[in-house]
């Protein structure tokens, strides 16, 4: 199976990638990583570039065509792959192969209890395309909940959009930040100490909506909680 | 000329308009107030039903097969009026619509005529056709009536006065309801009372009505309106003169792919089982009723829409405004953002398209007013994917554009340098530049246009190292 990291992480959260690496190895799973691998293309394909998006999409298909599963930590990625691929693409062979990490978990591995440690209080946001586009469901609640040592807290509002959106959150910023300070405040209401989610860039705006009101609640993605051992916990970045 | 009517001139585009709105605590309250009541109401109204997703494919099925042989459906509907008794009219935009009833309503010697709310009067201005030819139109739905006298704006589809609490509307009523009771309170019951007698001294002396239709039947040429209050019902049997304005995809073949909409829309819409008042009529029936029905079917720019593939679905809308309620954009902003008659996500792929050649800067700039959430299409009793429909007219937008824009260039230099993984690696260490930015792991400003995503959150530092360079040092 290959690992498709998506150029969010690749760039900005290294340490998801290398969480999904370690949690998919502990499970027995031979990782590969295609170095030739960029962009899945939604950013164009939202924007209103669908050409270029096509073409980043052929190189997503040539490039993962080989493998048996590809596994991306993040729900709109693997949206853009599984849903979008089919009206820029003839042939879908590795899109359709595709799967958000908690799918491929859940799904494809059959496992809900991973042998993760993580002893905080977490609070868990759904992101839009893993919710609606996907259709994810409980699965992430699920292996949440199997988690040793780790407080669920349910997130108030937790369907409703953090007002991310791609350029959106340039384009309409005074909108998207209205957005944000709404799921924010839901955020702060459960006291968690963390909040998680299946994707970066979900968890980049609302972390960085924490970030600027000093808000104390640390955005960790979904497989870096489960990759979190007794052994090896997480650390915050210092 | 497509479309004219559909937008109000001179307002400015989405971002500006929403700065606006966003900046008024008192509406944002009452918006979140009334959408997020009726959110939950029509999941509840929604969740009773075990069938209500195949209702929904039945639905947008219906809806495929009518547009996609529009012609044969709507010659057969006038067909079937004329037969009953009524006369048909085609009008191709909103100027020929606006003359047509205005002559219809000078032939009944009237000069105010009374209205059940419709979407597509408002659309091609009607009201504002009429009294330039010195006829007042008089709404009758209450909502539409608090707009009317406010000379505000409608903002919603369904709750045109959503935007406003009851304090403000006992205001209205006093100022401009002559014969409203000086200690009128902001109860409910009372300002209904105060509406009811206001509209019966009009239903009582109007010559000429003019409704909208939320269906019309091909088969039997019935046309359907479903309301809440009854006032629409006065107004449809009172008048001597009958005019109904409706575009041309509000047809359905038959009287059992009517029962699938009279189960759609009023969940969706209000969250109710059934609608309060459903009322359907046929032609004229000689001792009851209206002695001359007048039908208007109005293209508008719909038969443009129709001839794009992926644009068309939305045509299959049924203005339930289900999609209003759950959007978090029009949440935050209000219907009058939009500009348009037709608000919230509907509006935002309806409106530049109806529009067609005639679209400029400000409905151009409504197929961006979404975060793509999808929440839209979820709740869509038609299956709109506006989602899809809304990058679709960005697309074309940028086709429009300048192919040196700002945005195509960076667009296009960034999938050129992801086009390959070597150019793509040298990207990112360019972009790990930023950490130069950063204080403590964050980035908290940026020169523009990256300002206005600093103008209200950090941005992480680049780390040292990106995952490839990981991989590469530790596995490759
Ligand atoms: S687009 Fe769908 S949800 Fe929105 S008003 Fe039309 S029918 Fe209702």
């Amino acid at each position: 199976m290959a690992l498709f990291a998506t150029c969010v992480t690749d760039t900005l959260y290294p340490r998801t990638g290398q969480a999904v690496v370690k949690l998919l190895e502990r499970l027995g799973c031979e990782v590969d990583f295609p170095a030739a691998q960029t962009c899945c293309g939604q950013m164009h394909y939202n924007t209103g570039y669908p050409r270029h998006a096509a073409s980043l999409a052929a190189d997503y298909e040539r490039i993962f065509t080989e493998y048996d599963a590809v596994v991306a930590p993040s729900g709109s990625c693997v949206g853009m792959v599984r849903e979008i691929y089919p009206k820029l693409l003839d042939s879908t062979r590795a899109a359709q192969r595709s799967h958000e990490l908690s799918e491929f978990l859940v799904d494809v591995l059959g496992v809900t209890d991973v042998g993760a440690y993580f002893p905080h209080r977490v609070t868990y946001h759904p992101t839009c395309h893993s919710l609606r586009m996907l259709e994810v469901g409980d699965r992430p609640l699920r292996l949440l909940r199997a988690v040793r040592g780790l407080e669920l807290v349910e997130l108030p509002e937790a369907d409703s959009c953090c007002g991310f959106g791609g350029t959106f959150a340039i384009k309409n910023a005074d909108t998207s930040g209205a957005m944000l300070a709404d799921k924010i405040k839901g955020v702060t209401e459960t006291v968690a100490e963390v909040l998680t989610a299946g994707d970066n860039s979900c968890l980049m705006h609302i972390g960085g909506g924490l970030s600027r009101l000093r808000a104390g609640v640390n955005p960790v993605h979904l497989a870096e909680i489960l990759s979190s051992t007794e052994e090896e916990p997480w650390q915050a970045v210092a | 000329m497509a479309g004219r009517g559909v937008t109000w001139l001179g307002t400015p585009t989405f971002p500006k308009a929403a700065r606006t709105a966003l900046a008024d605590p008192q509406l944002r309250a009452n918006l979140r107030n009334a959408t997020t009541t009726i959110r939950g109401k029509r999941a509840d109204a929604v969740a009773e039903l075990p069938d209500w997703e195949p209702l929904r494919r039945a639905g947008e099925a219906i809806k495929d097969q009518v547009l996609g042989d529009l012609d044969t459906y709507l010659e057969r509907l006038e067909a079937a009026v004329t037969a009953r008794g009524g006369i048909v009219h085609w009008a191709r935009d909103a100027d020929e619509a606006n003359e047509i009833v205005l002559r219809l309503t000078r032939e009944a010697g009237a000069e105010e005529v009374v209205k059940v709310k419709s979407m597509a009067t408002a659309e091609i201005g009607l009201n504002e056709a009429l009294a330039e030819g010195g006829v007042r139109a008089v709404e009758t739905d209450l909502a539409e009536l608090i707009v009317q006298l406010g000379e505000d704006r409608p903002s919603h589809i369904l709750v045109p006065a959503i935007h406003r609490n009851r304090a403000e509307i006992r205001e209205i009523f006093r100022r401009e309801m002559p014969d409203v009771p000086e200690d009128i309170t902001d109860e409910p019951k009372e300002l209904a009372e105060a509406a009811r007698r206001h509209l019966r001294q009009k239903f009582l002396t109007a010559k000429v009505a003019v409704s909208g239709a939320n269906f019309a039947v091909a088969d039997s040429g019935s046309i359907v309106v479903v309301e809440s209050e009854g006032n629409g019902r006065m107004c449809l049997t009172l008048p001597e003169t009958l005019i109904t304005v409706m575009g041309i995809e509000k047809v359905v073949p038959t009287w059992s792919d009517l029962e699938v909409f009279l189960q759609l829309l009023p969940r969706s819409s209000t969250a109710e089982r059934m609608n309060p008042y459903t009322s359907i009529w046929t032609g004229v029936t000689p001792g009851d009723g209206p002695k001359n029905f007048h039908l208007v079917l109005l293209d508008n720019g719909r038969t443009d829409t129709l001839a794009d593939e992926v644009g068309r679905q939305a045509l299959r809308c049924i203005r339930c405004s289900a999609c209003l309620n759950v959007c978090p954009v029009y949440e935050r902003t209000g219907g009058a953002a939009y500009g348009s008659v037709y608000p919230g996500p509907i509006g935002a792929i309806l409106t530049p398209q109806l529009l067609g050649e005639d679209v400029d800067k400000q409905a151009r700039s409504l197929p961006y007013a979404s975060s793509l959430c999808g929440a839209c299409f979820e709740v869509c009793p038609v299956r709109i994917d506006i989602p899809e429909v809304l990058v679709h007219l960005r697309a074309q937008a940028v086709e429009a554009k300048n192919k040196t824009s700002p945005e195509a260039v960076a667009m296009s230099a960034l999938a050129w340098a992801m086009g390959d993984a070597r150019r793509w690696a040298a990207t990112q260490r360019i972009a790990g530049i930023g950490r130069l930015l950063s204080r403590g792991g964050r980035i908290s400003s940026l020169p523009w246009p990256g300002s206005k995503w600093t103008s209200s959150r950090d941005l992480p530092a680049p780390p040292k190292e990106t995952f490839r360079a990981w991989w590469r040092r530790t596995r490759g």
